[in-house]
């Protein structure tokens, strides 16, 4: 199966290696990634305001061009997931944005027609879970491991549409395909901090602290995140504990990795 | 800026309408920034309601907003506080010269594994 796929800014700078094993583990699972032509920066955060068009417009571009291929786009980074996926359902519900952004795009007027898919909806809605723990090993048998949604994956859980918002059950769900053992935490869908990282590095600090404690206190040994913003924080204010991407983890169970955790 | 034309302005830019708050304070009590604000989610739905937006615009609250999106899961009521907030915020930095990070800004804060999302994101929340 082939598949759109928006890697983003971060993917191909800091965060090489989430890009790198999205790529092997999808081929691993049946399914071929294209990168976007030139895709553009998502922008990070989605503006909320209805009157901003110029900041949405490489979202579209990259959701056009695969609709025009008649392919699903597909994300991996948490927060181009989450720009991509509101700029098309803006495009979808309000018309008086949609009919602004087409008055910048060539020829077919696009109103959100493309289906959006972040990897691991991907890996639970088309490949299947199932069909995942029929082909990893039992390497991460065991291993205690805290899914960290972070605000991103789940909100607006109306338009996002990934999972229930406040008791969601995705990642957790893919940790028990990998074969290892979800741990189940109350701040796992709370904010790490963002980009407030720059503004107020106090408040970042405050809130991962509290993420990685109330995750170690349930009997974490591992985080998982899909979030490179999410990782940084946490891993600067301090985390004790490995905080990985969940592609890394998946790598590891398909054999293409090597595990060097602990 | 006239105030009734200001407070229409924030009103269609949001799409929020703060009629339909019933103030019991939930978006405020799961605000992870509630500690650093001066004026509270809540607070920003009421004040816009009530036309008392100057204070709101001067204040560094705007620019502690993570957009998490908690208070517009979260708020029973639909009302949605984070989209006011961001209304507020693109008013006062819309305004030439009122850029509230620039790129001259980024040097002294920027770490060696920062990655490129945090400056982009911030970026698009704080400056124009
Ligand atoms: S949660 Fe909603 S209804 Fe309650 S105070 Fe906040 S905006 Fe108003
Ligand atoms: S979106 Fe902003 S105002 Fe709303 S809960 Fe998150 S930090 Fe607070």
């Amino acid at each position: 199966m082939k598949v759109s796929y928006f890697p983003g800014c971060t993917l191909k700078t800091k965060a090489t290696d989430l890009n790198e094993y999205t790529f092997k583990t999808a081929e691993a699972l049946g399914v071929t990634l294209e990168e976007i032509e030139n895709w553009q920066c998502c922008g990070g955060v989605f503006t909320m305001a209805k009157d901003e068009v110029a900041t949405k417009l490489s979202s579209v571009r990259a959701l056009k061009e695969a609709f025009a291929k008649e392919q699903p786009l597909m994300t991996v980074c948490s927060a181009c997931h989450n720009v991509i996926k509101q700029t098309n359902h803006a495009m979808q519900t309000d018309k008086e944005f949609a009919a602004k952004v087409n008055r910048y795009m060539a020829d077919t007027p696009y109103e959100g027609e493309a289906q959006v898919y972040h990897y691991l909806e991907l890996l639970r809605d088309v490949v299947g879970f199932d069909a995942v723990k029929e082909k990893v090993s039992d390497v991460l048998k065991g291993k205690k491991i805290a899914a960290y949604y972070g605000c991103l994956l789940l909100r607006p859980g109306k338009v996002m549409q990934m999972d229930d918002p406040e008791n969601p059950t995705i990642m957790e769900d893919f940790i028990r395909a990998i074969g290892a053992t979800p741990v189940v935490y109350a701040k796992r869908n709370e904010c790490c901090g963002g980009y407030i990282a720059m503004e107020s590095p106090s408040l970042a600090k405050k809130n991962s602290q509290g993420v990685v404690e109330n995750a170690k206190a349930q009997g974490a040994e591992m985080i998982i995140t899909a979030c490179p913003l999410c990782k940084y924080n946490l891993i600067k204010n301090g985390a004790d504990i490995p905080v990985v991407y969940f592609t890394e983890l998946l790598a590891i169970a398909l054999g293409i990795k090597e595990d060097t955790h602990e | 800026m006239n105030k009734k034309y200001l407070q229409e302005d924030l009103l269609r830019m949001s799409g929020v309408n703060p009629k339909k708050c019933m103030r019991c304070g939930k978006c405020s009590a799961t605000c992870p920034a509630y500690d650093e604000m001066e004026y509270h989610p809540h607070q920003f739905v009421s004040m816009v309601d009530e036309g008392d937006i100057e204070p709101l615009l001067s204040s560094e609250s705007l620019y502690r907003c993570l957009s998490c999106f908690a208070c517009i899961e979260r708020c029973p009521r639909g009302v949605e506080p984070a989209k006011l907030v961001e209304a507020v915020r693109l008013v006062a930095i819309r305004k030439q010269g009122e850029n509230h990070m620039t790129a001259n800004d980024v040097p002294a804060l920027w770490e060696e594994d920062l990655p490129q999302q945090a400056i982009v994101s911030a970026f698009r929340k704080y400056s124009k």
